[in-house]
């Protein structure tokens, strides 16, 4: 039976507005979410539900106001875990290291021996497509290519957990669609447990095992929803019927909390 | 080369060679400006002879050390004072108004508190530079996005640590503006203090030779500080270039 790798209990995030004459903001929760080793999660909701604060939260970036975050049974409590990884929506390359020393870096900072730095980051490279691209700077990559920057150098630290946040926000339907077959491929080979954030209903329900469906802000769990997908999945299943049912599933539980969202900025 | 480069070159030999055929033929009186050829004949005499040798020495030791604290001190104050919000809310009006303060009256003071020597015109040149250190040390942290100060904590990196490998490097294009303009303040203030009041170094000899209507050796100093501040200055511009070329900027 798998384990839970990520255990989340009425998890709740206030941001105190001191000083600013404004409320407080209650952007999430109480929720509860347990994430399944080796699973691959995606959650989606309307903007400024919490979707990225659940994430940081998870992640040790920020702390819960109320309730717990454990991961592999230790509290996560105002920093990262070792075994987790992130990767941003915005560009977080190394703009004065090639791309070879920004998949490095981790690895040098944390003392690995230069030859284990060697293979592991020649495996990044070829995992993700950049060996031709080894010695150039990010700025000279397209804004995908970063992205796969900074997704090898989460993976070369071979992290149990790897939290996506909004990862192809920044790309073209077409770009996202391939790079969501690469994490995929990753997935697979790494048997990591990945958490997506995302806006694309479409890409969460091509690449993940289950799908979380958040009501607009304070962020809590509608509905979480299993897409039954085989583990060697890619984007032909978006052709697959119950593709179809899936998202506009999705989309049934999203549009009045989206409606509801735009109401509440307006 | 770039068309650029071809055109700021012709204009600066055609601005050297008018100035040359103007002093020879005497439109410029002698009395006022000397031949650029003299001006560099000069120069060459007087370093070969050794006659400048030491105030060129005096000089540029009392420029490194205030370039190179006003350096040092202005990074770590920019970095206290993104640090400390509060802080830098404090001083900020003082650093925007700094250089409408005329710091060499300053100057008689250090005199008379640590006399006639090259500690005073150094405390000038490093009070002229460490403001533009710090400022250009706060914008270049400013541009720091908040996703690498995240990647920093993702990677478990310390506060010295996250400065020094994550920070520094991302804000060192930035840094470089405010060298460049640490270079030229120091210069500035200590041969400006030389020129006031003291017993050697370049300004002290380029005084010296305008008040003894020395113009060969008055222009042959002028030239000498040009070509070191200039030669530093590119050399800086040029490392400039290539980290904000690594980067996509120009």
């Amino acid at each position: 039976m798998s384990r839970s790798l990520v255990v989340a209990k009425g998890v709740t995030r206030i941001f105190e507005a001191s000083g600013t004459g404004l409320d407080d903001v209650h952007a999430l929760g109480p929720l509860d979410l347990e994430l399944v080793e080796g699973e691959f999660f995606a959650v989606v909701g309307p903007s400024g539900c919490g979707k990225s604060t659940l994430l940081e939260v998870i992640g040790g970036l920020q702390e819960a106001t109320a309730g717990e975050v454990r991961f592999d049974g230790t509290i996560v409590q105002g920093q990262v875990p070792e075994g987790v990884g992130i990767v941003f929506q915005e560009d977080a390359s190394f703009p004065w290291l090639t791309v070879r020393n920004n998949i490095a870096f981790g690895l040098r900072h944390n003392r690995t021996p230069p030859a284990e730095i060697r293979r592991r980051v020649d495996d990044a490279l070829v995992q993700t497509g950049l060996r031709s691209f080894a010695d150039a700077y990010p700025a000279q990559l397209s804004g995908g290519m970063r992205q796969r920057v900074c997704i090898a150098r989460t993976l070369v630290l071979q992290p149990h957990l790897i939290l996506l946040d909004e990862p192809f926000g920044a790309l073209d339907q077409q770009t996202r669609l391939l790079m969501g077959d690469e994490v995929l491929k990753l997935w697979r080979a790494t048997g990591a447990t990945i958490m997506l954030i995302t806006h694309a209903l479409d890409e969460a329900a091509m690449l993940s095992d289950r799908v979380g469906v958040m009501s607009a802000r304070p962020g809590r769990f509608l509905e979480i929803i299993t897409t039954g997908w085989p583990r060697n999945r890619d984007s032909q299943i978006v052709s697959a019927p119950e593709f179809g049912k899936i998202t506009s599933r999705l989309w049934s539980l999203l549009r009045e909390e989206s409606i509801r969202a735009i109401g509440d900025r307006s | 080369m770039r068309k650029a480069t071809w055109i700021r070159a012709i204009v600066l030999v055609a601005a050297i060679a008018a100035l040359e055929i103007f002093c020879r033929v005497g439109i410029i009186p002698r009395i006022t400006m000397i031949p650029p050829s003299t001006m560099v004949t000069s120069l060459f005499d007087l370093v070969r002879s050794g006659a400048i040798t030491s105030d060129t020495l005096q000089t540029l030791t009392s420029v490194a050390i205030a370039l190179g604290s006003a350096i040092a001190a202005g990074f770590v104050a920019g970095a206290l004072l993104h640090a400390l919000p509060r802080a830098r809310r404090i001083v900020d009006p003082l650093l925007a108004t700094y250089y409408s303060i005329p710091v060499f009256v300053f100057y008689p003071l250090f005199i008379a508190i640590f006399g006639l020597n090259a500690i005073p015109k150094t405390v000038i040149g490093f009070m002229y530079a460490v403001v533009a250190m710090v400022i250009n040390t706060l914008n270049g942290l400013d541009r720091v996005p908040p996703v690498l100060w995240k990647t920093a904590r993702v990677h478990h990196m310390g506060r010295v640590s996250t400065l020094a490998d994550m920070v520094f490097p991302y804000a060192a294009a930035y840094l470089f503006t405010g060298v460049k303009l640490a270079v030229a303040y120091s210069f500035i203030g200590v041969i400006g203090s030389e020129f006031i009041l003291s017993s050697g170094g370049i300004g002290y000899r380029i005084s010296f030779a305008y008040y003894n209507f020395q113009n060969d050796v008055m222009y042959a100093l002028i030239l000498l500080v040009l070509t070191i501040v200039v030669t530093i200055n590119m050399t800086l511009y040029y490392w400039e270039r290539i980290l904000m070329a690594r980067r996509g900027e120009r």
